[in-house]
């Protein structure tokens, strides 16, 4: 899709008054946290799975040419093929290629990020192939031509009703009496559609929630069973995958598995869980008789040994997104690309450039509860401080901006300064707000006192008064015996 | 392609100092595959092992019953669909042709794939994990994959000795069963299955059979050898 991220702060504002979208999203704050939570609780080996996990993909990132090529073997040696993309447009060729070889006029596809990364859906199109999106809420945002809001619930922004109105735009064919207003009713009118379509599909086309090193496998994880039906029914089965979702063994597989459905949705285990190795075994009765696996890089492997390294871990389960402040007041869609929240914030400069993305580092309070949830553990804060500080350093940044930090830091260089400077500030401050104890606007502090009052300052710098001996009461004990 | 390959693997040689570390740690993991941190929750005698499963997979919304021998699955599987007022058909998995279904006369019994028709299927699992009470099916002549998921209605079948406290036990089982250092000890398909099918994109309401199984029902049988 074409990246909108340059107007994130223009959707932002057009997100917080979207009174239907608040109400999802506010939902979605009390619901996924809550049952990670509870998730979290039921198993005390919880946080050192989340260590194990860590390392394992550590290791992995340590060794990933060796693993790749490992991995393409096992592959080959089950009746698969490999094929190498440096990038969308090499991934989507190939797609299309296969599917053309295979004179395929209609594809199934169980939800990837990688598909929406690459824009399969309006390839296959142009190219005369019907794509057909099985993921129940990739199901209703393809109907409305939309991009998914959230990793693992990607219709989230959307009301019954805006379902409702979609269904009945779409399925013509259909009784246009008929009661729609319940979502079990919604759920069987798209199982119904959806069934035929995966009996009559040539290719199904999946993700994969890793690759798995010593088997060739992929790893599918879903509630629905959309995927099962995707990779079961069709002659070929094709896998769109990103190079990093390697994975040494079935062990550590299992492992990763352990925190995935955990911190995703709070459910100890998905529904599905799937291995796929090669094609369909000579004597077997289903499966499909092609098995081609699109690996990915678009941007990864230079990420790799950079300041970025460690994004390579993330298994997009959306606990950094369901957490953030910031993603939970503007949604998924005001990021403007594929992935949003905070993982999106440090992976979108990444692959799209940081040109174009600049704004989404920004978008964040530094507040740390996505370091603190992710499964595997990604400094996601000291990251986008870092795109922060090449933002700036590439000199391509607001010449306001640039004026203020420069300002500031020449201030905070030079302590003696600082300090006059700030108690000049709180002088004032404090005379001018004495009666009312607090700011409801400021001269060029509207930013902030737009949406809150500024409590005025109550007489003194706190280093003035540390030097007038003003102590608290325990902790001034503990600082009189280790000063600073 | 081959050109994609070649800079991809060579990019990330460079980044990563390939030539002054060879990867010995990782050969060494994939022909050991250790096992890491296994959680205390499944580790326990067999018989606790069996209730802890059972508990597992009711709170993810299946149903459980357990039986004394292969010889009772008919029974089972007829009571099942009599009080869940289901049609009196199912598709039966080869795996379990040989149970004696003529004492069932009144159960009518397809066998081949998954057909979109369907009403219920049942198949035999090739292991259970106490600690989520997930089941494990195995994809092969005598299983299609496609019945554990086209019917609305699943029937599974499992051994309480095939019920381990957790996955490294069913992947140490696959192993040995098919050949430990064989290069094709995986089937087509491995199915990890915990509950049926579910859905919560609308509106995050939670609802049951999305596009797998409405119903998961889980045959225990005590000794499947008699």
């Amino acid at each position: 899709m074409e990246p909108t991220t340059r107007q994130f702060k223009d959707n932002a504002k057009e997100a917080l008054v979207d009174a239907q979208l608040q109400d999802a999203l506010a939902k979605l704050g009390r619901g996924f946290p809550l049952r990670r939570l509870e998730a979290a609780a039921r198993l005390p080996e919880f946080e050192a799975l989340r260590d194990e996990a860590r390392e394992i993909k550590n290791h992995v990132l340590d060794n990933l040419d060796f693993y790749l090529e490992a991995y393409e073997a096992k592959v080959v040696a089950s009746g698969g093929q490999v094929h190498w993309c440096k990038d969308a447009e090499d991934a989507r060729r190939t797609i299309a290629e296969i599917c053309q070889k295979a004179g395929a006029k209609t594809v199934t596809k169980s939800k990837s990020m990688i598909g929406e990364e690459i824009s399969i859906n309006d390839y296959l199109e142009d190219a005369g192939i019907t794509p057909v999106e099985t993921d129940l809420g990739e199901y209703i945002i393809q109907l409305r031509r939309e991009p998914p809001s959230h990793i693992i619930a990607p219709a989230i922004h959307l009301s019954m009703g805006q379902v409702e109105e979609t269904f009945r735009e779409s399925h013509q064919d259909l009784d246009p009496a008929r009661s729609l207003d319940e979502p079990r009713k919604l759920l069987e009118e798209a199982r119904n559609k959806l069934r035929t379509e995966f009996l009559g599909a040539d290719v199904g086309l999946t993700g994969a929630n890793m690759l798995i090193a010593e088997t060739g496998s992929n790893v599918l994880v879903t509630n629905e069973g959309n995927a099962d039906l995707t990779y079961s029914l069709p002659r070929v089965h094709i896998v769109m995958a990103s190079l990093e979702k390697i994975v040494p063994t079935l062990e550590d597989a299992s492992t990763i598995l352990r925190v995935l459905a955990r911190s995703a949705t709070g459910q100890d285990m998905s529904v599905y869980t799937t291995f796929c190795t090669g094609v369909r075994r000579p004597e077997d009765l289903d499966g499909p008789d092609e098995y081609h696996v699109v690996l990915l890089d678009n941007g990864r492997s230079q990420l790799i040994g950079t300041e970025f390294h460690e994004m390579l871990r993330c298994i997009r389960c959306g606990a950094c997104l369901n957490h953030c402040p910031v993603y939970r007041s503007v949604g998924g869609h005001a990021y403007g690309w594929v992935y949003s929240g905070p993982m999106g914030a440090v992976l979108i400069p990444g692959l799209i450039g940081m040109d174009e993305a600049a704004e989404l580092p920004n978008a964040s309070t530094l507040c740390g509860r996505c370091e603190s949830v992710c499964p595997m553990r990604i400094p996601l804060p000291k990251m986008l401080r870092a795109w922060r500080q090449k933002h700036y350093e590439s000199k391509r940044s607001g010449a306001l901006g640039r004026w203020m930090l420069g300002a500031w830091a020449a201030l905070a260089r030079r302590p003696k300064l600082y300090r006059r400077m700030m108690g000049l500030g709180v002088a004032i401050l404090g005379q001018m707000g004495r009666r009312h104890g607090r700011f409801r606007r400021l001269p060029f502090a509207g930013g902030w006192t737009g949406g809150r009052d500024l409590p005025a300052p109550n007489g003194d710098t706190f280093v003035a008064q540390w030097h007038r001996g003003a102590r608290g009461d325990a902790s001034g004990d503990w600082l009189r015996k280790n000063p600073p | 392609m081959t050109d994609a390959r070649r800079e991809i693997l060579g990019t990330l040689r460079s980044a990563l100092n390939r030539n002054q570390r060879p990867p010995n740690a990782a050969r060494r993991r994939l022909t050991e595959h250790p096992v890491n941190l296994v959680p205390g929750r499944g580790q326990a005698d067999p018989e606790t092992q069996v209730g802890l499963f059972s508990n597992e997979a009711i709170r993810v919304e299946a149903t459980i019953s357990r039986i004394d021998d292969m010889a009772g699955v008919p029974g089972a599987v007829s009571k099942y669909l009599v009080e869940n007022n289901l049609p009196a058909e199912i598709r039966v998995s080869p795996s379990l042709q040989g149970v004696p279904w003529t004492g069932q006369p009144m159960l009518n019994l397809t066998d081949g794939i998954a057909q979109g028709s369907d009403s219920a299927s049942i198949s035999r699992a090739f292991g259970g994990v106490a600690e989520t009470g997930t089941l494990v099916f195995l994809s092969g002549p005598e299983n299609p994959t496609t019945l554990n998921f086209v019917p609305p209605i699943h029937i599974a079948v499992i051994a309480a000795t095939d019920i381990d406290g957790d996955y490294e036990a069913v992947w140490a089982r696959l192993r040995a069963q098919f050949g430990p250092e064989s290069a094709d000890f995986m089937p087509r398909t491995v199915n990890w299955i915990t509950g049926p099918s579910r859905t919560a994109d609308i509106e995050q309401t939670l609802l049951l059979g999305a596009h797998g199984p409405q119903q998961l029902h889980i045959i225990i049988v005590d000794d499947p050898e008699t």
